[in-house]
Order: structure tokens, then C-alpha cells, then sequence
């Protein structure tokens, strides 16, 4: 099986310490020039793909390449190895130009066995290469990943180009002489295939010689393997014949500044503690551990040195309460859940309208109903932030698009929370939450300050339920402060004094006056924006993590010529003041969700003199570029 | 550090305007009143107290104090303060809460927070019977009692919820009767110098559903035979002549008579309030008539490092030892790429 080339050459390259750095100089290869390529990283859970992924799309930031990344991961922790169940993968987009989505399907997968084979075959394009670890290919791993005949030779790989790499056994001969065990030296085989995708593209090795520093950092001999692992790679691809075409992508050099690669969650985490700074408050988080919003529990819990306190409560309610105290006292207050932990926070969240006080509350949204798909994607809790609780209980409700604008949207959350006195939901969900995207790094000290309304102590005129005359906010009294004892709570109050009431006339007039600050909000969120024409035949709408695989869909459509505009929804409640505007120039509008239509429904109830087309899809899985293409270039062409 | 108290603050200080609206000869007046008579001599400025409920007749204590005060969500009121306290660690917090409100909707709150030793006062307003909705029994409402939504008997075991307290991990205990303002003062005056989670089981007279469910306990008549009422470091002795006495027999405690079978006053048990070890603790919490009198006074105050403490540590910590003091320093920590 390994005649085609010389395995002790390939170990005695490795064994070399300086890898030519003319990666040009294999007088054979032709280099062809592409603008993005797509990645697909698969294996067992265990086997490191999501590293490899990384230490990928972390060279090609170094290169001023965009880039996107989302990692599709089981929700078993480790399924039976080398089961389709157990398949753990990592999608890498990068280009030289914005790159906004995961990608549609690959152009190259790397599969560590048959069922990471099996499980991403229809994701990778016609004529893709695909690398297999050929040691894993056998019987034995057939059959667990449910193979009927062998996939090597049925003829359904025909037409790709097929790497059949010897992985496991080179690595484990590469690393051999540092003595480690059998089990820490195949955790290393994903720098084999990461170093035959630096080869592949041309990348210079040093880029993720320096990733494995950084990630083994006081661990010598992981990094000693890991490097040797990646250049023995590097080198059996530059000597086998089977690769004989590279690619290299043509940078533009038009990113400038200083950026780094960050998940959604992370942003969101990061741009709380914005808001906390340019606040001047404590940032307090209670919350419960629920996937897909974990890590922004994870992450705040790592920044004590910032002042931050969080809470890890007994459930999803305790979670919620123990923000609503904290903000009682003054902390810039949190809460982190996904759906079903929503549905639980609901009480407690009318509770923050009614004493009107401020706090966020993140729901990364994932499959339902009930424990549904936890760590699939889609956008159907929009009914239950923007209604899911009992009486009239209005909120903000804004969504997150990107990766990285999950830091503006979590800082906006904070602050629309902080100066209109009022709970916000930010809406974000798995794709974004896991996914990454090239971030330029903002100033925080010179974004935006924020001033909550705080009522003054001693002051004679003082009432709980007083308001702000432009945004209707109550002022904020803090325990503590000298002059300003009140009670507040859930049953109904009296406007201004605050004092419990049942009056009916009272009662309609606190509903209105609730539903109207909320409404206010709209003079001080911006305008909402049209990409392409202002007006045409067809308007895509869309909102929250909709917006790479829609947007690069109708740039397509348009540089095609085709009349398609799109506009993209961050605010939901209030919704932005010119949208009415916006809508009445279309002879179409198509509204585009990973739900049954719960977007385009709400749309409705505000604007009913519109026609709306729904396009849905609720799979667990995101929008390709091509499905709505068709989509739109179909609506194109009714008469 | 004591904190400088400039005014003399008195009971007045503590009263509202408004109308309390609790039923006639709720026992809820005299526990309002204990309160306010306890306030004043807690060191504490009056704007630094905060009361905080959940849903109950008894929750509706804070709009009857000139405090800060937050009437929240059924079973939810230590969640709440919880995060009132983590978020301003000056503020006196207390809970008042009943036994729907905590040993049913809100068990598990109550629970975790025992076990976290989060230092706020927690007053529950132990009267055995859901009232606010007129009279369906509760998880502490005793085994056969016929209520609304027991008409034939319930067929539950009752909690303790001093049992609970001590297997959640409780630092402090207390139990009063509602019929005495001055140990309910003294013991709400101790709980706030406990620096953890002070839980105080009041039992508390309901009028109108409940009438009498403690008077075996409270009874003029009765009282001194059937309360202990425990403090640290005294003998465990009760009863009108003041000749009854509690002794270990095996694990069970038992009632003996001084001066009957040759004992004396040295062979009673010394009540060790601050003993780490709750199994003595337990033991009383859990005695019931007729067997044992039912115990009172403060039976459990264990002084240990509570949460926010440890969690103030840990911040503390934290921000002595980072280089990263702002969130521009975190922005560029670590991985970026700088593009030219």
C-alpha cells in the first residue's frame, strides 16, 4: 500500500530542522490561484480536529485573510469512537475577501475515518480532495460506521481527489522516539494532516509551529511532537505524487489594523464587560450551565481581575433572580441561557418589567421544543422573547449577526438595559455562539459611555415610579443610598409614588406607559439600512445569524445584475423607525428564517398592508448560499 | 470594621404610613414589631437594610417597612438576595418568606442557599398552611391535617425545616414562637451578627385557617413545659419548676426530672451553640411533643467564612495579581494579528 513512496525518506525529512521555506521550489506542483477556500476537519471526538481547525484559520488571519469558522460537534461528550455518532467536525472558511459564513459544502475534507467519511460526504463539493488516515480504513471501522461495502473501492469517491495517507502509522513513527505512549502520540495525528494542508496551500509552517507553542506553552514535549508531527506531514505531501496541484490564496492586503479570531460567545462575554467599564459598574452574571451558552458563563467566571462576580445558580430561575437582586443593588446585571432555560427565566423576567429595573438576558437560541436539538441551530425563540410571558410584558429584543458583533450587541443590550431601565433580550444562537469570525479589535475607551438615570440621594422630590419626560425610565435608587427607601415588587403600582394598586384606570395607563418606553427606544437605536437599491423588485429580509449566508447570496444575485435588495434586522423590539419605509418601496419582500416564520408573522402584526413570502428551513443547520439563491432567482422569475 | 453610626435610630424609624393589612390577630404584627424593635440596636444604617419576600401573606412584610424593600416572585426571594448581597456586600439582607413560599416553590432556593452561606437573614413565617390562598395545606402542615385541598387528610410527610437547614449544610438556626416579642428580638439581633445564612423559624399563628396550630407550644399554660428555649453555653433546662433537663441516652436525647433517680444538674447537656458538628444540633431541631418539648432559642450558630466573602477574596486576588486591568488590556491579550 505505501510503494509510492519511501516511508523512512519521509521520517528522515522530518528529523530535519529547517523546512524549506521557498515553498515553491517543488518544480512540479502548479500553484492555482483561488479567492476562499473551505475546509472541512473530521474525526472522532477526541481526535483534535477543532485544533487543527484553529491552528488553520489562525495562519490565515496571520496572512490578512477573513475568515469564519463553526464547529459541528455531537452533544454526547465522547460517542462510541468511529461512529457516525461519534463524528466530531470543524468547517474553515478563508479568503481575501469578506467572508461571512462557514461555507455551503468543502473543498477539501479531511476525514480520520470511514465514519467522518461517511457523515461528510454530501457536505464536500464535486471534485473536492479528500484525505483519509488510510490506516483507519478497514473492516473493523466499516462496520461501526455502518459501511455496507468498502468506500474505496464502490466507486462512490470517484471523481475526488483522494488522499489515501498513511496517518496513524507515520505519526506514531515520527513521535516514536520521544517514548510516549500509544494514546498521546496519536494526539498528535491531526498535525499530520494539518501539515499536509499547509503544503497544500502554501502556507509557511512556521505559522503553526507558532500556534503549537502557544497552545502547549510549558509543555515541552507535546510541542516537540506536535511540531515534528506537523513537518513530517508538511513533507509526505511534498514528496507524494498525488498532489501535484497547490493552492495559494491571492491576498488583497486591504486589512489593516490589529485583529483576532473570537467566537460569538466570547464577544458577547467581552462586550458585557464593555459595558460594565464604560458604565463604571460591577458586572454580576447569574446563570446555569445550559449548551450552547455555557461558555459565557465559562469566560465571564475568568474575569475576577475585572471585577466581575458570577453566580452559578441551582437552576435557570435562581440564575435570573439572583441578577434581578444584584441589579437591584446596582451591578450591571446578567443572564445567560438558551430556550428551554428561557422558557424558565419567564416569570422572573415579568417580574423585571414590572419593577422595571435593568438586565440582560443572553439566549443563545438552539433547537426545540423542549430539550429539542442542543447543539443544532435555529431561530425559533423569537415568539417566546418577544411574548413568552404572562400579562403585557414588553421588552427590548435585539439580535446578534455575526460572530464578533456579538461584543457590539451584547455592549448595546447592556446600554439600552442601563439608560432605559428596562430587561433586554439579546438574541443570539449556535452558530454564532461557537462559530468564529476575524474581529477588528475596538477601543473600548472611547466606545460610547453609558448613564443610567440614578435618582439622587436626599432628593425631596423623589419617587420610585417617576419617569424620565423623553424616555419614560424610572430613576434608579439604590439601596445604600440616604434618602431614597421605597419598596418595589411584582403586584401592580400606582404611577409615580410607586405604591401598590389595583385601580383599573391605573392599571391600563402603567400597561401603556411600559409598552411605550419600550417603543421610545426606537429614537435612539439607528436607522435601519438597505443593501443594494432602496427600492426594486424584491426585498430579502432576514435577522440574527442569518445575515453572512444572506447577504453573500444577494451580493452574489446583484453582481449577476439581478434587482434584489436585503436588509438585515438587529433591533426587533422596538423595530427601527424607517422600517415601514423601507418595506413600501418593494414590489416583494421574502422574509428568510431558521424557523416556521416567526419573523416575518411578527412583521405582519406590525405592517399587515405588506405581502411577506416565508422561505424556512428548520433542520438544526444553517442557510447555503445556493438554496437561496435559487430561492430569490425563482421569485425573480414569477410573473 | 463597625461602621460609624451618626443617628440614634428607634422603632419609629422602621414604621411606614401605610395601612398594614394582615388580618386581625395575625401573628405577623408581633414579629413586625419584634423586627422593628430589633433594627435600631443591629448597627446598621437604616438605609443599608434591605427586606426582601416572596409571595405569601408574610412576604408582604417589606411594604411595611421603612426600608429598602422588594416584594419578588413565589419561592423566589433568596435567589434574590442572594444577588443583592453578592452585588453590594454592605447591605443588611433579609428574607422573609413562609413555609409554602420556602419549603415548596422555593425548596430548592432555600436549600443551596443554606448550603452556600450566603450572609443574609432569612425570617420564615412557619404557620403550616398556605393562607394567602385560603387554607390548602403545606409542606409543613402536620400528617392527617384536613384542609381545603385535604379534605379526607393529608397523606405527606411534613418537612422540618430546621431538618432541612442542618442537612443543606445551615450555619445557623433559630427557632422562636411568635408570642414572645423579647426572644424574637434578641434572637433576630444574633442572626444579624451571624456572618452566614441565619435561618429563623417563627411559629407563627394563623387566625383564620390555622387558629391554634402552635397553642400546644405557645399556650400560657403549656409553654414552659413543652418549649426548651436553648442558649449557648446554659444547661438544657425546662419546665415550670424549672426541673426538667435533657440527657444523652444511646442517640436519642431524653427527658429526665432533677433530683428524681439521683440526678442532678450536672448530668444535664450543655447547649454548645457553635459546635461544627450539627449532630446535637440535629437531634434537637428534631424534637416533638409529647416525647421531648420542642426546642427554641438559637440552636445552631457556626461561625465559618460564608460565600461572598470567599468570592470578594477571590476578586480581590485576581486584581492584584493580572496585568490585564482594563478591557482594552483583554482585547489585545493573547492571539491577535496585527495587519499592515
Amino acid at each position: 500500500m505505501y510503494n509510492f513512496f519511501d516511508i523512512k525518506n519521509i521520517i528522515a525529512l522530518t528529523s530535519q530542522n529547517n523546512i524549506k521555506t521557498n515553498i515553491m521550489s517543488n518544480k512540479n506542483d502548479i500553484v492555482k490561484e483561488v479567492e476562499n477556500v473551505v475546509i472541512k476537519f473530521a474525526g472522532d471526538s477526541g481526535d483534535g480536529m477543532q485544533m487543527t481547525g484553529s491552528q488553520f484559520s489562525d495562519t490565515s488571519a496571520f496572512l490578512g485573510e477573513d475568515l469564519a469558522t463553526f464547529p459541528d460537534y455531537p452533544s454526547e461528550i465522547r460517542a462510541p469512537q468511529g461512529t457516525i455518532a461519534g463524528v466530531s467536525g470543524f468547517q474553515v472558511h478563508v479568503g481575501k475577501n469578506e467572508i461571512l459564513t462557514s461555507g455551503d459544502k468543502a473543498d477539501v475534507l479531511i476525514a480520520m475515518n470511514p465514519a467522518a467519511l461517511k457523515a461528510n460526504m454530501k457536505w464536500v463539493k464535486d471534485g473536492a480532495t479528500i484525505i483519509i488516515d488510510i490506516d483507519n480504513f478497514d473492516n473493523k471501522h466499516y462496520k461501526k460506521a455502518d459501511y455496507v461495502e468498502d468506500p474505496l473501492h464502490d466507486g462512490s469517491l470517484i471523481g475526488f481527489n483522494l488522499i489515501k495517507a498513511p496517518i496513524t502509522m507515520l505519526t506514531r513513527a515520527t513521535v516514536k522516539y520521544l517514548g510516549l505512549d500509544i494514546k498521546t502520540a496519536d494526539k498528535t495525528k491531526n498535525q499530520f494532516a494539518s501539515g499536509i494542508l499547509f503544503w497544500l496551500f502554501n502556507r509557511d509552517i512556521k505559522f503553526g509551529e507558532k500556534y503549537l507553542k502557544e497552545r502547549f506553552k510549558n509543555k515541552p514535549i507535546l510541542i516537540e511532537a506536535n511540531i515534528k508531527v506537523l513537518r513530517a506531514g508538511y513533507n509526505y505531501a511534498e514528496t507524494i505524487e498525488a498532489l501535484n496541484t497547490t493552492y495559494q490564496i491571492s491576498h488583497t492586503g486591504e486589512r489593516k489594523g490589529v485583529f483576532r479570531n473570537i467566537t460569538g460567545n466570547i464577544a458577547a462575554a467581552w462586550g458585557l464587560l464593555a459595558a460594565s467599564e464604560r458604565s463604571g459598574l460591577p458586572l454580576y452574571l447569574g446563570s446555569y450551565p445550559i449548551t450552547p451558552a455555557s461558555e459565557i458563563l465559562q469566560e465571564l467566571s475568568k474575569r475576577k481581575h475585572l471585577g466581575v462576580k458570577t453566580f452559578q445558580a441551582e437552576d435557570e430561575i435562581a440564575g435570573i433572580c439572583s441578577s434581578i437582586g444584584a441589579s437591584f443593588a446596582g451591578n450591571l446585571a446578567i443572564t445567560s441561557t438558551s430556550g428551554p432555560g428561557l422558557a424558565l427565566k419567564s416569570e422572573a423576567i415579568g417580574l423585571a418589567v414590572m419593577t422595571e429595573l435593568p438586565i440582560v438576558i443572553i439566549n443563545v437560541q438552539r433547537g426545540g421544543p423542549s430539550t429539542g436539538l442542543p447543539t443544532k441551530l435555529e431561530q425559533a425563540d423569537l415568539m417566546q422573547a418577544l411574548y413568552g410571558r404572562n400579562g403585557e410584558s414588553p421588552c427590548i429584543v435585539i439580535a446578534a449577526s455575526t460572530p464578533a458583533n456579538c461584543f457590539e450587541y451584547a455592549f448595546e443590550a447592556a446600554k439600552l438595559a442601563l439608560e432605559h431601565m428596562t430587561p433586554v433580550i439579546l438574541l443570539s444562537d449556535g452558530y454564532l455562539a461557537n462559530g468564529s469570525g476575524l474581529w477588528k479589535i475596538p477601543k473600548v475607551a472611547k466606545m460610547p459611555k453609558i448613564d443610567p438615570p440614578y435618582a439622587k440621594a436626599n432628593d425631596p422630590d423623589f419617587e420610585p415610579y417617576r419617569r424620565d419626560p423623553e424616555t419614560l425610565a424610572r430613576q434608579w435608587a439604590l439601596p445604600g443610598t440616604p434618602g431614597l427607601r421605597h419598596r418595589i415588587g411584582g403586584l401592580e403600582k400606582e404611577d409615580i409614588t410607586g405604591i401598590v394598586s389595583h385601580s383599573p384606570l391605573n392599571h391600563e395607563k402603567m400597561v401603556k406607559l411600559r409598552e411605550e418606553k419600550v417603543q421610545r427606544v426606537a429614537k435612539y437605536i439607528p436607522l435601519q439600512k438597505v443593501f443594494g437599491d432602496e427600492s426594486g423588485d424584491l426585498l430579502v429580509i432576514g435577522w440574527g445569524g442569518t445575515y453572512g449566508a444572506i447577504y453573500t447570496a444577494v451580493k452574489d444575485l446583484r453582481s449577476e445584475g439581478k434587482n434584489v435588495s436585503f436588509t438585515h434586522f438587529n433591533y426587533i423590539k422596538p423595530l427601527p423607525e424607517n422600517t415601514e419605509e423601507i418595506l413600501s418601496k418593494f414590489k416583494k419582500i421574502i422574509v428568510c428564517e431558521i424557523n416556521m416564520g416567526q419573523f416575518a408573522n411578527y412583521l405582519l402584526s406590525q405592517f399587515p398592508h405588506f405581502n411577506y413570502t416565508k422561505y424556512n428551513k428548520i433542520q438544526g443547520l444553517p442557510f447555503m448560499i445556493s438554496e437561496l439563491k435559487e430561492k430569490f432567482n425563482s421569485i425573480l422569475e414569477e410573473k | 470594621m463597625e461602621k460609624e453610626i451618626k443617628e440614634i435610630l428607634t422603632k419609629k424609624d422602621f414604621q411606614v404610613d401605610q395601612p398594614v393589612k394582615w388580618c386581625a390577630g395575625c401573628g405577623s404584627y408581633s414579629i413586625l414589631s419584634a423586627v422593628q424593635n430589633a433594627l435600631p440596636e443591629i448597627g446598621v444604617k437604616k438605609e443599608d437594610i434591605v427586606f426582601i419576600s416572596g409571595i405569601g401573606c408574610s412576604s408582604r412584610f417589606p411594604y411595611y417597612m421603612e426600608t429598602y424593600g422588594f416584594h419578588t416572585l413565589h419561592g423566589r426571594a433568596n435567589p434574590i438576595a442572594t444577588g443583592t448581597k453578592l452585588a453590594n456586600p454592605d447591605l443588611s439582607v433579609w428574607v422573609v418568606t413562609g413555609d409554602g413560599d420556602s419549603m415548596a416553590i422555593g425548596g430548592n432556593h432555600f436549600i443551596h442557599t443554606l448550603r452556600r452561606n450566603i450572609d443574609i437573614n432569612i425570617l420564615l413565617f412557619n404557620n403550616k398552611i398556605y393562607a394567602l390562598t385560603k387554607g390548602q395545606y403545606s409542606p409543613t402542615t402536620p400528617f392527617g391535617c384536613v384542609t381545603k385541598t385535604s379534605p379526607d387528610g393529608t397523606i405527606e410527610h411534613p418537612f422540618k425545616p430546621g431538618e432541612l437547614a442542618m442537612g443543606a449544610e445551615g450555619t445557623f438556626f433559630a427557632r422562636v414562637v411568635d408570642t414572645e416579642p423579647k426572644r424574637m428580638k434578641d434572637v433576630f439581633i444574633k442572626a444579624e451578627k451571624h456572618k452566614g445564612t441565619s435561618l429563623i423559624e417563627i411559629l407563627e399563628n394563623c387566625v383564620i385557617f390555622n387558629n391554634k396550630i402552635h397553642s400546644d407550644i405557645t399556650g400560657k399554660d403549656v409553654k414552659d413545659d413543652n418549649q426548651i428555649y436553648l442558649e449557648h453555653g446554659k444547661k438544657m433546662i425546662f419546665g415550670k419548676e424549672r426541673n426538667k433537663g435533657l440527657v444523652l441516652d444511646g442517640l436519642k436525647l431524653k427527658v429526665v426530672t432533677i433530683g428524681e433517680n439521683g440526678i442532678t444538674e450536672d448530668d444535664i447537656l450543655t447547649h454548645d451553640a457553635k459546635s461544627p458538628d450539627d449532630t446535637m444540633h440535629y437531634l434537637l431541631t428534631r424534637m416533638t411533643l409529647p416525647e421531648h418539648p420542642v426546642a427554641t432559642g438559637i440552636i445552631r450558630s457556626f461561625d465559618v467564612v460564608n460565600y461572598g466573602q470567599l468570592l470578594q477574596e477571590q476578586v480581590d486576588y485576581a486584581k492584584e495579581t493580572t496585568k490585564i486591568k482594563t478591557v482594552d488590556d483583554l482585547l489585545n491579550s493573547g492571539n491577535t494579528f496585527i495587519l499592515k
